[in-house]
């Protein structure tokens, strides 16, 4: 399989961003994003825009580039090239703690919980900056901090009700079910009160039934917190089903961009999951 | 002539701390642990041959290898008993265990040998070469530690290089499971790490005692402390690493206790160590390991 | 609710054990039932306990090994204890020049671990732990090479100058001379003021664990990179804790010198630091009442084997070995255990083959 060097391909439309939201700014534009390490290209030109409650789906084989657009877009790594605008904002220069107070939120491939504490915990912990008391109030256990760890305690049983997770809140995080630790980061990074929700292979590791159910579960969060949702997924059925805009990726290069439809039907995605000798 | 002189002793002050940093390099790579009672070890070494020198009267070579064969043995013994328990403890209760083992072997020295400093006499005699018109005169004992370094250096290159357990070594600091899935026996492959190590230290404190005559039950210490220091400093894990960290840290110091201050000489080296670590997280020749995120 | 209930029992526990020991100890000690050596020991123990609590706080919740804890609690005595003995003639009350200088060897030791910790927290595991014992080894040194003296112009002080360098007047006393220390130090701690600190250690300890700033460090030290996904700062939490852990090792530190008439750079050295280290790992990492408890212990400990003289510290190094090995490989007592009953069960065959078979 040769790669698309300098082979720009069309792109059906520009942005994916649903109708709904087209009267308003996009919330995420990536704009020629770029990065190398030494020698070698690992992302180039892309350029997504995505709408202010559309879930967008990035896909593409294995190694192409997906988790690396994250790591970009929260600041893992900073790009070689290109720019990331947040609500119009530039993050240039930024680092992955002013990204996410600034509304990026993200899970993780491999799940990355605070594993010795408890589930409550985990979501307090995203809800660190909403909470405001500092380190001297919570020592000398002034108002402020009584009145906030309660607020802080209703609202994390709160989110943990979205997965109805609210009575494993005194469990240790690390001794859940897989698919409850994935459904966990996912709460924990929406306590952060994100504009922008990553979901890197959210669905990794769970039967067809835990699939349908973080289906409605991912559109629900959309539509309770009138927020976007870009999802990093190899489900096709999950993908087909509830993203919007899909964005394919292939060795670092956006090879198709456009509807459900559209890419299930374009010969250059079939080319990069299945390979050619797969005639029709 | 006497920057020169200062130059040739901290390279042979370096050497000895080269030498010892080997053994905690060697150590750490394969079984990922600091092994705080190396420093002791080099103190049993340097006993073993004063006594058998001073008061058994043998010949100093026999002492060197008497020094060699007890250490080596002592190496192995506090592996299998203290440590190959623990290799699958926290990284935290080896350390302990590790300390343990270095106020016991401090303390039984103590016991045994008593506190009052003995004087060692150095192996290869007081005598020193002249060079320049006698204005520059390097003693025996600098000549032979720098030479010791060299051929060792050259040697551990060659055995983890070239010869089938070195590379079992390599493979176990890689992956123990993986090494042993392979037929490499890990616990044997460490034991040699350990007896290794310790000959080393043995040597090194013979080398140590002969420059600096003064031994005691907590000789060892500081230099041990130093030499870690040294390895950490070149990149922990790595052999060039250790040798090169063991000179630069000798020649810091033997420069800082001329021209700067000998009180302050101590402060100055660990300044130099947390500069460098500071501009490289990972030691001068180690390698930075990214998280994958 | 439950959760903060197990929390807050845990807690309440600490608070009680401390509490009760107090009680115990003045109970005691009126009643003339103390040897005159454990009251001797009795403010080292506080102050070994709250250098644990602290230590347990960068080791145990931040996560990161500290070689060179001993380091602020030096800072601290010297610069408590130079307050102490500027202020003679000053202030006439120990206590309050207690007081008094325990806030300054706090603040020093608090102001060395910003300094410190600025570039220390930067690293990570192994690397770390050597710079805090390279710093803990430059407090040393300095402080060794360190003149202070007082008289009626104030305070002087040189590195390696010399007493001659300070030009006191006539009616100048020195204070630290150099390798040899201070001497002549009012003994002016008390029980009572290392209860009242430890009390407020824990108070300080234990509500910043469980409290906002608590979580955000035990994230930082779970998952740093998911920490950050969060919007945590890691820096600026790893140093609240490390900068705290200093401070409080400060005044420990305050209150252990002016338990004795004379205190050398030398007594807070590696060996400190390690000694301390030793009583944080015993007791659990993150569990402060081990720390106490462990403190305490293990610093009674020699004094009851001063019988045996010179086996004293060879017998301690040995049940650190045993007790690590016990604690963290139960298999090795078990096979040693059935090996040695296997050897007097020769006799009978049928223990033996039931006895055989030791998975390990």
């Amino acid at each position: 399989m040769s790669r698309p060097h300098n082979k720009l391909v069309n792109i059906p439309s520009p942005n994916m961003i649903p109708q709904r939201d087209s009267d308003k700014s996009p919330i995420l534009e990536c704009q020629h994003l770029g990065i190398d390490f030494g020698g070698l290209t690992a992302v180039n030109e892309f350029n997504m825009a995505i709408g202010r409650t559309e879930i967008a789906g990035l896909i593409g084989p294995n190694g192409a580039g997906k988790t690396t657009v994250f790591n970009l877009l929260t600041k893992v790594y900073q790009p070689t090239r290109g720019a990331i605008l947040l609500d119009g904002k530039d993050t240039a220069g930024m680092n992955t703690v002013q990204v996410n107070k600034m509304g990026i939120a993200r899970t993780f491939q491999n799940i990355r919980l605070f594993s010795n504490l408890s589930v409550e915990d985990n979501v307090k912990i995203g809800l660190h900056n909403q909470i405001s008391y500092g380190t001297l109030r919570g020592i000398l256990r002034l108002p402020a901090y009584w009145k906030e760890e309660r607020i802080a305690h209703e609202r994390a049983l709160e989110l943990l009700s979205i997965f109805d997770m609210q009575d494993m809140a005194d469990a240790q995080a690390g001794s859940l079910p897989y698919g409850a630790q994935r459904r966990l980061e996912i709460v924990r990074a929406l306590a952060t009160n994100p504009s922008l929700l990553l979901l890197d292979e959210p669905a990794a590791g769970m039967n067809p039934s835990e699939t349908a159910e973080l289906m409605e579960n991912i559109v629900k969060i959309r539509d309770t917190f009138q927020i976007a949702v870009l999802l990093i997924e190899h489900d096709m059925s999950l993908v087909m089903n509830i993203c919007e805009g899909i964005c394919v990726l292939n060795f670092g290069y956006i090879i198709a961009k456009g509807s459900p439809e559209e890419i299930q039907n374009n010969p250059e995605v079939i080319k990069a999951y299945l390979g050619t000798g797969k005639g029709e | 002539m006497t920057f020169l002189s200062y130059l040739i002793n901290g390279i042979s002050l370096g050497s000895v701390y080269a030498i010892i940093a080997l053994g905690y390099t060697m150590v750490y790579g394969i079984a990922k642990m600091l092994n705080f009672a190396h420093g002791d070890v080099i103190m049993v070494g340097a006993y073993v041959c004063f006594f058998a020198t001073s008061s058994a009267g043998l010949h100093p070579l026999i002492g060197v290898a008497a020094a060699i064969v007890v250490c080596t043995v002592l190496g192995v013994l506090i592996e299998r008993l203290a440590y190959k328990p623990l290799r699958q403890a926290s990284s935290l209760s080896v350390l302990i265990t590790a300390i343990g083992v270095s106020y016991l072997l401090q303390n039984l020295a103590l016991l045994f040998w008593q506190s009052n400093p003995r004087v060692f006499k150095p192996v290869v005699g007081d005598d020193s070469i002249k060079l320049f018109n006698n204005r520059l005169s390097i003693s025996y004992v600098t000549l032979v530690t720098i030479a010791a370094c060299v051929v060792i250096m050259l040697g551990l290159t060659w055995f983890t290089g070239k010869t089938k357990m070195g590379k079992a070594m390599r493979a176990c600091s890689e992956d123990k499971a993986a090494a042993q899935l392979m037929g490499i026996n890990v616990n044997t492959t460490i034991s040699v790490t350990f007896a290794i190590g310790s000959a080393l230290a043995a040597i090194a404190g013979v080398l140590l005692c002969s420059a600096y005559p003064t031994l005691t039950p907590t000789t060892g210490s500081m230099p041990g402390i130093k030499a870690f220091t040294a390895a950490v400093f070149g990149g922990i894990g790595s052999v060039p690493g250790a040798m090169l960290g063991g000179i630069l840290l000798g020649l810091i110091e033997i420069f800082a206790k001329a021209y700067i201050s000998t009180q302050l000489s101590d402060a100055i080296v660990f300044a130099v160590l947390i500069v460098v670590l500071l501009v490289k997280p990972a030691g001068l020749l180690g390698k930075q390991i990214r998280e994958k995120v | 609710m439950k959760k903060i209930t197990k929390n807050t029992r845990t807690n309440f526990f600490t608070y009680a054990l401390v509490i009760i020991f107090f009680v115990v100890i003045q109970t005691l000690s009126s009643g003339g039932l103390i040897t005159s050596s454990l009251n001797g020991q009795l403010i080292p123990i506080c102050a070994y306990v709250v250098m644990a609590i602290s230590l347990n706080l960068t080791v145990g919740i931040l996560g990161e090994l500290s070689l060179g804890h001993a380091g602020f609690m030096s800072i601290g005595a010297f610069t408590g204890v130079t307050t102490a003995m500027a202020l003679q003639n000053v202030i006439p009350y120990g206590s309050v020049r207690l007081v008094i200088s325990m806030i300054v060897g706090t603040l020093f030791a608090a102001v060395a671990g910003l300094l410190i910790g600025i570039p220390v927290l930067r690293l990570k595991g192994d690397y770390l732990a050597i710079v805090t014992l390279a710093f803990g080894e430059i407090i040393l040194n300095i402080i060794n090479c360190l003149y202070v003296g007082v008289d009626s112009r104030g305070l002087h002080l040189n590195i390696l100058g010399g007493v001659q360098k300070l030009g006191l007047q006539s009616d100048g006393k020195i204070i630290i001379n150099g390798p040899v220390g201070i001497s002549g130090i009012p003994k002016i701690s008390t029980f009572t003021a290392g209860f009242i600190l430890i009390l407020i250690t824990l108070f300080i300890v234990l509500n910043l664990i469980n409290s906002r700033t608590g979580r955000a460090v035990l994230a930082i030290r779970d998952n740093r990179i998911a920490a950050e996904s969060v919007g945590i700062s890691v820096t600026r939490y790893k140093m609240i804790a490390f900068v705290t852990s200093a401070a409080l090792a400060g005044a420990a530190g305050v209150l252990f010198s002016m338990n004795f008439g004379t205190i050398v750079a030398t007594k807070f050295n590696f060996n400190t630091s390690i000694l301390i280290l030793v009583f944080v790992v015993l007791g659990g990492l993150g569990k402060m009442w081990g720390s106490i408890i462990a403190a305490a212990a293990l610093t009674v400990l020699p004094e009851l084997l001063r019988q045996f003289k010179d086996y004293r510290m060879l017998i301690y190094a040995i049940v650190l070995i045993l007790v690590m090995l016990l604690t963290n490989n139960r298999q090795f007592f078990k096979s040693i255990w059935s090996w040695l009953k296997n050897r007097f069960n020769s006799q009978s065959t049928a223990k033996t083959v039931g006895k055989g078979g030791n998975a390990q």
